[in-house]
């Protein structure tokens, strides 16, 4: 029989608020433990929240950018459940009433058509502390707190079951982390867990209508992870099925050291969080003109870059493509090819050179020492012929290890073009007296030395020589000898 | 007149033109405290810092730069939060917590210069009518011992009425401040939900809680109501109105205004006692130019289970955090986390505690959640409309404050039903939030006070202060 599997997931993204949801305290991540709190996120007895508004501005942020809609009134409720890293015993999140619902998100798997994947709900909630076991500070029978990470803001964005491959959810991932990155709310580093996600998986014979029995994954700290992950699943599920058995409703853990997920301990999670409207916390209202204000500021997504690319600067699709894929980098192409006037120069330049020097020193665009516009610098002087495209190489190098400008870097190793003729007409003589057989044999009729004459040319330049006024000179000065 | 038996009110005079001292007021109060010990009344008592405070309030006076409320001796009831003092709740598992913060009505009082004598016993959590459930013990009703002093604000009550301080705060969730004002004689006032921040009051049900003076005079009450009150950037349900001056209704008369009495606070479970004392408050009233008229509250059959249901539910999740985790008590020898938390939390809470987080567990839990709760919240709007269609008739409500005077301390102990019923004439109030005040108005024959509670509109404390201050100039002659 054939088994079609059925995907649903549940991110959760840290928001890069400066301070936490319901406090003052900073969220810096990688701060010494216990740092980064206050009685509120401890929470002590007598305190109350109260609500960052920038977590609201950010959450219509993405809202806007996955077409949801907000809802002019949400409120909070709490998830109540005993865990150590949980201080007050409860989470807040919300539940009935969520911030925003009905989004969409269209994904795109390599060879086959885009695809819209619809968003149950969008909502707002706090993140719980952490259990510290690994670390060498502790010993082996006990577990200590860090509360810092508790009361950071995070959106959680649950999907319909709408995938129907490990490889949709992959493409839904990365497309969302595009997102979030693009809006600068979140900064999708699943290593680190500022993003996460869980998956919701169930396998029914082909054709059928009615879910399978479904497992809840977990602990998986990238996309490939989620995509393996999920193959395991779908291929277990199916095992389990064709041979007679029935899958158990479950927690799974993805160990990728392993490639297996495993069940959690029970005592690990529980059932029923007894939900209920958070008291302390009045309802949030957003207003159009809220909204509005947000919608303005809002950055411009990658669809819409990537074809504005194409239309404005004429890039070919797969340019603009590249180019479009992080934000930072469209930022940096747009900026360099402000003042030049072959983009496509431009562009040849950051997906070829750009890129490489990212990957080789491992840097983020912002830390490149090639700014955006030492790179339009280098390339108006091949326009202008200042320099060649060969030394233009060399220049870019120079300037992305030092930083220094590319006109200085010109000036201070004297790699100017000569295009000047009458520079040049000595060194032109020399080559021709050098080279009398060559001479000799262009004077034949053999028209190939004309390259090897030039080459010489360009050799005694240093690569300076404008290879077009050495050409032309060149054959001046040849068919001066013919006649 | 014993210097003790003044309110503030009256005493700041005294102090203002420096006839008496802080000094000599709080070592009043000390040795009272001493005397009075056997009341159980305060769980930690401040000497030192109170010293402190007193030298350098008394040099404030002198040099007339003092605070409002400059020299007034105060308790607090330990469930607000005091810095680098016990905040207890009256709980074992709290009995070593010492907190970090100030609330933020220790905030406003202290800068309004008031001198904090020490902590008051109370009902562990607030969740009591007696102060019977206490880690700390029981507190006894100054006026015969042998009586409870009404809870849970009982410690706050008993202080104020034996003059073992000045005033006190304590708060109010489903009648915990006016029912003992009312067992002890004194004056309690509940204000309406969101008028003082419940920034640092430890919660039992959020939705209902709120911080209150308890007080030997009307006119303490509405001075200590002008401090607390307003909106705080700490707690989002505290409400930014605006404060009116509330010694302004004081001395006035109460010629025109339109009082209603729900005839549903007069049925079955009432002391014919109390009920005479209601009656009596109304025809003086009547005669002094108000207009008594009839109204019904219609729902008011269901307040108590509505309110055991909302508040225990609330209570569950609040007092979750007290898990031996991170402070408070924990037991020794852990086996596992599991062990920890049952253990921590089957030793370090009351009997009645954990029949409230047990109750609203259960009304929280999956396949309940519909019965129980969301029919409580519907309930509760019901409640909340039985009184806004009463105050579009009349300026406020008198009914009696409890159905009895003081019991006899372990007459009601073991039966918690009958216990829940002492609040029968509380809770709505609270479910509705809006403000209740209990003024000590007759004697029943055995010589116990009996106070009325009038009911306000929500942020008109301004009528019922008003109205309470007439009737306590009024009250001198019923017995």
């Amino acid at each position: 029989m054939k088994y079609e599997p059925v995907i649903g997931l549940e991110v959760h993204i840290q928001l890069l608020t400066e301070s936490k949801i319901f406090c003052s305290c900073s969220t810096k991540f990688g701060a010494e433990q216990n740092t980064h709190v206050c009685p509120i996120c401890l929470g002590l007895p007598g305190v109350l929240p109260v609500l960052n508004e920038k977590v609201i501005e950010y959450a219509i942020k993405l809202a806007l950018a996955t077409n949801s809609r907000i809802n002019k009134r949400s409120i909070f409720a709490r998830k109540n459940y005993f865990y150590p890293d949980l201080p007050k015993g409860y989470q807040i999140s919300q539940f009935e009433e969520p911030f925003c619902e009905f989004g969409r998100i269209l994904i795109k798997v390599d060879g086959e058509k885009s695809r819209e994947i619809s968003l149950t709900r969008i909502h707002l909630e706090e993140d719980a502390g952490k259990s510290v076991h690994a670390e060498s500070f502790v010993s082996k029978d006990e577990t200590l707190v860090d509360v810092n990470r508790c009361g950071t803001p995070l959106l959680e964005i649950v999907s319909e079951p709408d995938f129907r491959t490990p490889k949709e959810a992959a493409a839904y991932l990365t497309r969302l982390r595009q997102i979030v990155r693009y809006l600068g709310v979140c900064d999708g580093n699943m290593e680190e867990g500022s993003m996460r996600c869980d998956a919701n998986i169930s396998v029914r014979p082909q054709g059928q209508e009615k879910l399978g029995v479904k497992t809840e994954l977990k602990n998986m700290n990238s996309i490939s992870s989620v995509e393996k992950a999920l193959d395991f699943e779908i291929d277990r599920q199916i095992s389990v099925l064709s041979e007679g058995g029935s899958i158990s409703q479950e927690t799974l853990l993805w160990d990728a050291n392993r490639n297996v997920a495993e069940p959690m301990r029970s005592k690990e999670y529980s059932d029923d969080y007894r939900y209920f409207p958070e008291p302390d916390l009045v309802p949030v209202e957003v207003d159009e003109e809220w909204v509005d204000r947000v919608s303005q500021s809002m950055p411009e997504l990658p669809l819409a870059k990537k074809q504005r690319f194409v239309q404005e600067f004429a890039l070919p699709e797969y340019d603009a493509q590249v180019l479009s894929e992080d934000r930072a980098i469209a930022d940096y192409f747009e900026t360099a090819a402000q003042k030049v006037a072959d983009k496509k120069a431009v562009s040849n330049m950051v997906m070829g050179e750009v890129l490489r020097v990212i990957k080789e020193q491992q840097i983020r665009v912002e830390d490149l020492k090639i700014t955006p516009e030492y790179l339009s610098e280098i390339i108006n002087m091949i326009d202008e012929g200042a320099i060649s495209r060969n030394i233009a190489k060399k220049v870019f190098n120079r300037v992305a290890e030092t930083g220094t400008a590319p006109r200085v870097v010109v000036e201070q190793e004297g790699l100017l073009q000569i295009s000047d003729t009458s520079a040049l007409e000595a060194t032109l003589d020399q080559v021709l007296q050098e080279n009398p057989n060559e001479v000799q044999a262009f004077l034949n009729g053999k028209e190939k030395v004309v390259g090897f004459l030039m080459g010489q040319v360009m050799r005694a330049t240093s690569g300076k020589a404008n290879p077009k006024s050495v050409n032309a000179l060149l054959r001046k000065k040849l068919s001066d000898l013919k006649s | 007149m014993d210097l003790v038996e003044l309110d503030f009110f009256t005493t700041r005079e005294k102090l203002a033109t420096r006839e008496i001292s802080c000094k000599e007021l709080f070592e009043t109060y000390l040795q009272r405290i001493d005397k009075g010990a056997h009341l159980n009344a305060f769980i930690s008592v401040f000497p030192e810092n109170g010293r402190k405070r007193a030298d350098e309030i008394d040099r404030k006076l002198a040099s007339g730069k003092a605070g409002k409320l400059a020299g007034m001796i105060l308790g607090v009831k330990d469930l607000i939060s005091v810095r680098d003092e016990l905040t207890t709740c009256g709980s074992k598992i709290l009995s070593n917590f010492v907190s970090p913060y100030d609330a933020t009505v220790i905030r406003k009082l202290n800068a309004e210069d008031v001198i904090i004598i020490g902590k008051m016993n109370m009902d562990e959590f607030a969740m009591g009518s007696s102060n019977e459930n206490s880690f700390f013990g029981a507190v006894k009703n100054p006026l015969d011992v042998d009586r409870v002093p009404g809870g849970s604000s009982g410690g706050s009550a008993a202080a104020v009425a034996g003059n073992l301080c000045m005033a006190a705060l304590g708060s109010d969730t489903g009648g915990s401040i006016r029912q003992p004002a009312s067992f002890c004689g004194v004056v309690g006032l509940k204000p309406t939900y969101g008028r003082i921040s419940r920034f640092g009051l430890v919660a039992y049900a959020s939705s209902l809680d709120q911080i209150g003076p308890v007080t030997k005079s009307v006119a303490d009450t509405a001075l200590l109501l002008e401090v607390m009150s307003g909106g705080d950037k700490l707690d989002s349900t505290s409400a930014h109105v605006a404060v009116q001056k509330f010694t302004a209704a004081l001395g006035q008369d109460v010629k025109g205004l339109k009082i209603g009495l729900p005839k549903e606070y007069f049925s079955e479970g009432l002391d014919k006692q109390v009920a005479d004392a209601v009656s009596l408050s109304a025809d003086i009233l009547k005669s002094a130019g108000a207009e008594i008229i009839e109204v019904s509250l219609p729902h008011t059959e269901y307040a108590i289970a509505t309110y055991y249901i909302l508040a225990t539910a609330e209570a569950s999740s609040n007092l979750a955090r007290y898990d031996g985790a991170r402070y408070g008590y924990r037991v020794p020898d852990v086996v596992d986390l599991e062990d920890m938390y049952v253990r921590s939390r089957t030793e370090g809470f009351g009997a009645e505690v954990q029949r409230r987080i047990m109750l609203g567990t259960y009304v929280l839990s999956a396949g309940y959640y519909e019965a129980y709760y969301r029919k409580a919240q519907k309930v509760r709007t019901l409640i909340k409309h039985d009184f806004e269609r009463a105050f579009q008739t009349v300026d406020c409500l008198l009914t009696p404050t409890a159905p009895t005077t003081a019991f006899k301390i372990g007459e009601k102990v073991d039966d918690p039903l009958t216990m829940y019923l002492s609040d029968v004439y509380t809770v709505s109030v609270n479910l509705a939030g809006l403000p209740g005040i209990s003024v000590p108005f007759a004697q029943d024959r055995a010589g116990l006070p009996i106070g009325v509670q009038l009911i306000g509109k929500a942020f008109d404390e301004e009528t019922i202060i008003r109205v309470a201050d007439f009737l306590e100039r009024n009250a001198d002659s019923n017995s």
